[in-house]
């Protein structure tokens, strides 16, 4: 695979990044009939008891999807890596994970991890009277395990094509030169690898952004479990999830714009 | 080589590889003194690259001994059949003496021409980047490169490349250079560029072994040439007698192959 094609393949999201796609003048004026009937028919004086919240409630989401992107992504390098070169014992295993992960409901995952480890736990003392206890009697510490590993077998799928794809003869250079396995990993294998590798990964964290919902199913108090919350307490079904819709389109615009200025192609020869 | 007096600068004796059940080097001796040009020639798949490669060990051979400027490389076995350095360290250190530049020039294509150059001299001769810089413009000046300093590989010509590739190898300042094919990969008319860098080398003294096709080249440039067919030297002695005089038939069919499919052999580097 070169890497023109995979700039090619990922185009659309890389773009968006890049270059402003103007919506037209319908496109506002469509926008601005929008805000009028929404200023005009519905309730916004909610938002005034319940903004520090939803505040709150992204913090919680922005917090989760960081700390999931950021282990996963450590989970995810010697997953892909094991794949391309590792021995047996240590690539099927890694092939059977990230096979078994994407091939099952991150819902089930995560429901299967907080009742069905979360109630195994209590019958262990040993685990009882660990300092671990009072963290695991929570909700969160699941909702971190379960995105964790479905982002880590994500990527580890990714990164295990991008480690592949970077020309074997460039590290036979590196070795050639009396490079350490160390030092050429970290100078020339993981570099390219990440560099091919990031494109994919926007799109995935924006996905990954979207699954951080089902962690209200937990009773994590994500953004959208906030937004749940009005609609019970304030019988407005329409608002609040469309709060957080704009919510969650400005968080996915900044995300893409952040990868879009970590991409750096400049070395790879642009597609034409 | 045996008309030199110079010290030994790589010493290989006897080395055998196999893949497998092919056994492709079947006991091959090779010495190159300080200053030798030894050019290796032979047929598709007689074991060129291989014996180049188990120079440096980026192919375990299955027998064999290696001294380089001196020092024995220490050998064991690597538990799958094959010798592998007994030493990471010593045969991280030899490397450093013995730069290869290989026929698909494999710069690593995220760093600049000039990273490149400096990248090993940094970071594993601990070289200052101040002083590693410098030295790196000049070598890139030499190859004819200088104002290509900050391009990236792949907006290079092969010509290009091959020769950053070169500068690359010189950074190091090795003891011996290792070419394996370098202009196979190359247009026609980028060859002569290249070959024009190497005989440069050639006649300041360097020391270097090569794998080429261009026969012309070899006669004028190597001061021992090594025909190697089926795993083992076939022949070997002073670039006239080998390539004007072949003793055996199969060099001299052999040659008689390569005359015809290569014509642009013996004008490299000629105005
Ligand atoms: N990694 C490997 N695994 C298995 N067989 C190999 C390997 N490398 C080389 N060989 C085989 O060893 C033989 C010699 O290969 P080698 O590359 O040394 O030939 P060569 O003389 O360099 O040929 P060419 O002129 O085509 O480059 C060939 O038959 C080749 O198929
Ligand atoms: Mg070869």
């Amino acid at each position: 695979m070169s890497e023109t094609n995979l700039t090619a393949a990922q185009a659309p999201v890389v773009a968006s990044g890049r270059s402003e796609p103007t919506i037209g003048l319908w496109g506002w004026v469509i926008l601005a009939v929008a805000f009028a009937y929404a200023g005009y028919a519905m309730r916004w004086d909610w938002l005034l008891d319940w903004y520090p919240q939803l505040i709150r409630g992204l913090g919680t989401t922005m917090l989760l999807l960081a700390t999931t992107v950021f282990l996963g992504m450590l989970l995810a390098i010697p997953i892909g890596l094991v794949q391309v070169f590792g021995p047996r014992w240590l690539s099927i295993p890694a092939r059977a994970f990230c096979t078994v992960i994407r091939g099952t409901p991150l819902l089930l995952q995560l429901w299967l991890l907080y009742y069905g480890l979360g109630s195994l736990f209590p019958q262990f003392p040993a685990i009882r009277d660990s300092f671990l206890w009072p963290y695991l009697r929570q909700a969160w510490p699941y909702a971190v395990l379960s995105l964790t590993l479905s982002y880590a077998a994500y990527e580890g799928e990714v990164f295990r094509g991008a480690f592949a794809g970077v020309p074997k003869g460039q590290l036979e250079a590196a070795r050639s030169f009396g490079m350490s396995p160390w030092h050429s990993f970290r100078r020339i294998w993981f570099p390219q690898a990440f560099h091919r590798a990031l494109p994919t990964l926007a799109g995935e964290t924006i996905l990954q952004l979207k699954a951080t919902p089902l962690v209200a199913t937990i009773t994590v108090m994500d953004i959208y479990s906030v937004a749940a919350q009005v609609r019970q307490q304030t019988y407005l079904t329409y608002e609040p999830l469309l709060v957080i819709s704009v919510v969650y389109i400005i968080v996915a615009m900044g995300l893409l714009k952040l990868f879009a200025t970590l991409t750096n192609t400049r070395y790879m020869r642009a597609p034409n | 080589m045996a008309l030199t007096h110079s010290p030994e600068a790589l010493r290989a004796e006897g080395i055998r590889k196999s893949f497998g059940s092919l056994e492709v080097l079947k006991g091959v001796d090779l010495t190159a003194c300080k200053g030798d040009v030894i050019a290796i020639i032979g047929g598709s798949g007689s074991g060129k690259s291989t014996l180049l490669r188990c120079l440096n060990l980026l192919e375990h051979p299955t027998a064999g001994s290696l001294r380089i400027d001196g020092e024995e490389v220490g050998l064991t076995p690597d538990g799958r059949g094959h010798l592998g350095a007994a030493s990471n360290a010593q045969i991280r250190r030899i490397r450093t003496k013995l730069a290869m530049v290989f026929q698909s020039f494999n710069l690593w294509s995220h760093m600049t021409l000039l990273e490149n150059v400096t990248e090993v001299p940094v970071r594993v001769l601990g070289i200052p980047r101040d002083k590693a810089t410098v030295e790196a413009m000049e070598l890139l000046d030499r190859v004819g490169l200088a104002d290509k300093a900050n391009v990236y590989p792949a907006f290079l010509s092969g010509g290009q490349q091959q020769r950053g590739a070169i500068a690359r190898a010189l950074a190091v300042q090795p003891k011996v250079m290792l070419f394996d094919e370098p202009t196979s990969a190359l247009d026609p008319e980028l060859v002569g560029e290249v070959l024009k860098v190497i005989t440069s080398l050639a006649e300041e003294g360097r020391t270097m072994i090569l794998v080429t096709h261009e026969m012309g080249f070899a006669r004028d440039v190597a001061n021992h040439v090594v025909f190697l067919r089926d795993g083992l030297v076939e022949e070997q002695g002073l670039p006239a007698q080998v390539l004007g005089n072949p003793k055996s038939e199969r060099l001299a069919r052999f040659l008689g192959n390569v005359g015809r499919t290569s014509d642009h052999s013996t004008d490299y580097g000629r105005q």
